[in-house]
C-alpha cells in the first residue's frame, strides 16, 4: 500500500509536472506570437525620450513596388546585406546608377577596400555581387541613344 | 525535481532570450535610424537650388542641372551643378580661415588669412567655364563607373578672388616646381582623418594664367558651402576637380601631384585610344588638361511642339576648355546639312559664349535640332560619342533637343 500510494504521489508529481510545463510553454507561445505581431511591445516601453520617433520603425525597411523605399534598391535576394554593407559610406544611388558586369562590380569592391576603408566581405562577398549583378546589369547603348522619355509641351511665345 | 528545474531554466532561458533578442533589436533600430533621418534634409532648401536640378547622389552630394535651366549667360546658384567627392567641412569659421602655401618648392612656407589674402593682392573678377570632367558619363557604352551625369554638370558663373600667381610670387618659388596639389577641409565619406576625399592640381603653366583664381566670390557675393565657401581654387577650361573648394593648403611641388585623385584611373584617359571596353594599365593613363570643345541647347527645352510655319528660335552655350569657339552650326536632318550661326565672343578668355539662331521647318513631323561647336584650332564635336575611356570622361558628343512640328 505504501508502496502503491508513494507511486501514485509520484504519477501526481509528473503529471504536475507536465502540467506546468504546458502552461509555461503555452504562456511562451502566446507570448512569442504575441511578440512576432507586435514587434514593438517592448521598445514601447523603454523609457528614453532620445526615440521618440520610435513609431516610424514600421516603414523603416518598407518595400514598395518591389523597391527598398528607404534606399532605392530593388527588393530581391541579398537586399539587406547590400544595404547593411553598401551604404555606410556613400548613399546607394552610387548603386542605383550605375550598371556594371561581375568583373567591375568586383573591381569596384577591391578599388574601395584598397582606398575606401571598405571591410572584408568575406562569404557576403558572392551574395552582393550576385545582387548587383542579377540586378544593376549593364545595359547596352550603342554609340549612341535615340532620345527617349520626351515630355512634349506646345511652346507659345 | 533537477529534472524540472532543468526544464524550467531551459524554458525560462528560451523566453529570456527571445525577449533578449527583442530588446536589443528594438534598442538598436532607433540607434541606426536617426543618423539615417539626419542625412536626408531637402537638399533644394539646404542648397538653394532650383527644384529641377536632379540629385543624382546625396552621400556625397551630386546634383546636376537640366540645359533647359542653364539658359542664363551666367550660371546663378540654383542652377550651378554640386560635385562632392567628401563630406561638406562642417563649423567653418571664415574669419580664422588661413591659406598655407608649403611643399617641396617654396623657399619657404607661408600663411595667409582671408582678409589678407583680400587686401594683400589685386581682386580680379572674370567669368569661368567648370565643366566635371564626367559630364555626359551617362552614354558610354560599356557603362563608366561612377555618378551618372548626362549634360547639366557645367557652369559659368563669375568668380572674384585674388591670382594664384601673385600669391606664389609672394611666398617666393624654388626653380623646380612643376605641379600645385590642393588641400581642403572637406572630410572623407568613411570619416577617417588620415584620408583626403579628394587633393589634385595643375601644373606650373596654368597656375600662373591670370584667370588661376583663389576666389572668394561667386557671382558677386561669399560663395556658397557647397560650392567651396570660404575659398575655392578656380582653374576655367579644365575639369572642374581642379576647381578645389574649401582650400586651406596649396602645396607646390618637383613633381606631379601625387594627392588623391591624381593617380590610377582617376580625371585620366588612356594616352592611346582603346576598344570600349578595354582593359588599361594604370601606367597607361593620362591626366586630363583641357576640357574638349563642346555646346548645349539652353533653349527651348527639349520636347518643344510648334504650328507649322512658325519659326524656331534656339539659343545655348558654347565652350572650349583652354581655346576659344570659333564656329558654330546646328543641323535639323541628322548632320546630312549644317547651317551656320552666329557666336559670340566670350566675355573674357575661358568664359562660355553665347548662340542663337532661327529656325524654319520644311514640313509637319519628328525633328531633332543639333548643335555643334569648332575650336580655334579647328576641331568639332563628334556626333557620336567620342572615344571610350574607362572611367567615362570627355564626352562631348553634340548636344540636341526633339522638336515637333504640327
Amino acid at each position: 500500500m505504501e508502496d502503491q500510494s508513494k507511486f501514485k504521489q509520484q504519477v501526481r508529481a509528473i503529471y504536475r509536472m507536465f502540467v506546468g510545463l504546458f502552461v509555461l510553454f503555452a504562456i511562451t507561445a502566446i507570448g512569442v506570437l504575441y511578440l512576432i505581431s507586435n514587434p514593438d511591445l517592448f521598445e514601447k516601453s523603454i523609457p528614453d525620450t532620445a526615440y521618440v520617433e520610435i513609431v516610424e520603425e514600421d516603414d523603416y525597411d518598407k518595400i514598395e513596388n518591389g523597391i527598398h523605399v528607404r534606399t532605392g534598391l530593388i527588393e530581391a535576394e541579398g537586399l539587406m546585406m547590400v544595404v547593411n554593407n553598401c551604404t555606410n559610406c556613400h548613399s546607394a544611388k552610387l548603386v542605383t546608377q550605375n550598371r556594371m558586369n561581375k568583373e567591375r562590380w568586383i573591381s569596384t569592391i577591391r578599388w574601395m577596400q584598397e582606398t575606401q576603408n571598405l571591410w572584408d566581405l568575406g562569404p557576403n562577398e558572392d551574395i552582393i555581387v550576385d545582387y548587383l549583378v542579377t540586378n544593376y546589369p549593364p545595359a547596352k547603348k550603342g554609340r549612341r541613344e535615340i532620345l527617349k522619355n520626351i515630355e512634349w509641351y506646345q511652346l507659345n511665345d | 525535481m533537477k529534472r524540472r528545474n532543468f526544464v524550467k531554466k531551459a524554458v525560462l532561458g528560451t523566453m529570456t532570450s527571445v525577449i533578449g533578442a527583442e530588446i536589443v533589436f528594438g534598442s538598436m533600430l532607433p540607434e541606426g535610424y536617426q543618423p539615417l533621418a539626419l542625412q536626408d534634409p531637402d537638399p533644394f532648401k539646404m542648397f538653394n537650388k532650383d527644384k529641377g536640378m536632379e540629385v543624382l547622389n546625396d552621400k556625397p552630394w551630386n546634383i546636376e542641372a537640366k540645359a533647359h535651366l542653364l539658359d542664363d549667360k551666367v550660371t546663378p546658384n540654383k542652377f550651378m551643378f554640386i560635385r562632392n567627392n567628401g563630406l561638406i567641412p562642417e563649423n567653418i569659421d571664415a574669419s580664422k580661415w588661413t591659406l598655407t602655401i608649403d611643399g617641396e618648392s617654396v623657399k619657404q612656407s607661408k600663411s595667409y588669412t582671408l582678409q589678407e589674402l583680400k587686401t594683400k593682392f589685386p581682386q580680379q573678377t572674370y567669368q569661368l567655364t567648370l565643366e566635371c570632367g564626367g559630364n555626359g558619363r551617362s552614354e558610354f557604352d560599356p557603362p563608366a563607373k561612377g555618378n551618372q551625369w548626362t549634360v547639366g554638370a557645367v557652369s559659368c558663373a563669375t568668380w572674384t578672388g585674388v591670382r594664384l600667381r601673385d600669391i606664389l610670387e609672394d611666398v617666393g618659388l624654388k626653380n623646380d616646381a612643376v605641379y600645385i596639389g590642393y588641400h581642403a577641409a572637406d572630410i572623407h565619406l568613411s570619416r577617417d582623418p588620415n584620408k583626403e576625399p579628394i587633393s589634385r592640381g595643375a601644373p606650373m603653366a596654368k597656375i600662373m594664367q591670370d584667370e588661376t583664381l583663389v576666389a572668394f566670390k561667386m557671382n558677386g557675393e561669399d560663395i556658397p558651402l557647397a560650392h567651396g565657401y570660404p575659398l575655392r581654387l578656380i582653374a576655367g577650361g579644365w575639369p572642374a576637380s581642379v576647381s578645389g573648394k574649401w582650400i586651406n593648403r596649396i602645396s607646390v611641388r618637383n613633381i606631379v601631384h601625387d594627392g588623391t585623385k591624381m593617380t590610377g584611373t582617376a580625371y585620366r584617359v588612356p594616352c592611346n585610344p582603346v576598344a570600349p571596353g578595354e582593359k588599361v594599365k594604370d601606367e597607361d593613363m593620362c591626366i586630363i588638361e583641357s576640357m574638349p570643345v563642346k555646346s548645349l541647347i539652353t533653349y527651348p527645352k527639349n520636347g518643344a511642339t510648334i504650328p507649322q510655319g512658325k519659326k524656331l528660335n534656339i539659343r545655348g552655350h558654347a565652350w572650349a576648355g583652354e581655346l576659344e569657339v570659333s564656329k558654330m552650326e546646328y543641323s535639323i536632318d541628322f548632320g546630312s546639312t549644317w547651317n551656320d550661326c552666329p557666336i559670340e565672343k566670350p566675355a573674357n578668355r575661358l568664359a562660355w559664349q553665347h548662340f542663337s539662331a532661327g529656325i524654319d521647318f520644311p514640313k509637319k513631323g519628328y525633328y531633332e535640332v543639333w548643335a555643334r561647336a569648332t575650336d580655334s584650332q579647328g576641331t568639332s564635336q563628334p556626333m557620336l560619342l567620342p572615344g571610350w575611356n574607362p572611367k567615362g570622361y570627355l564626352n562631348n558628343a553634340c548636344h540636341r533637343i526633339a522638336i515637333k512640328v504640327s
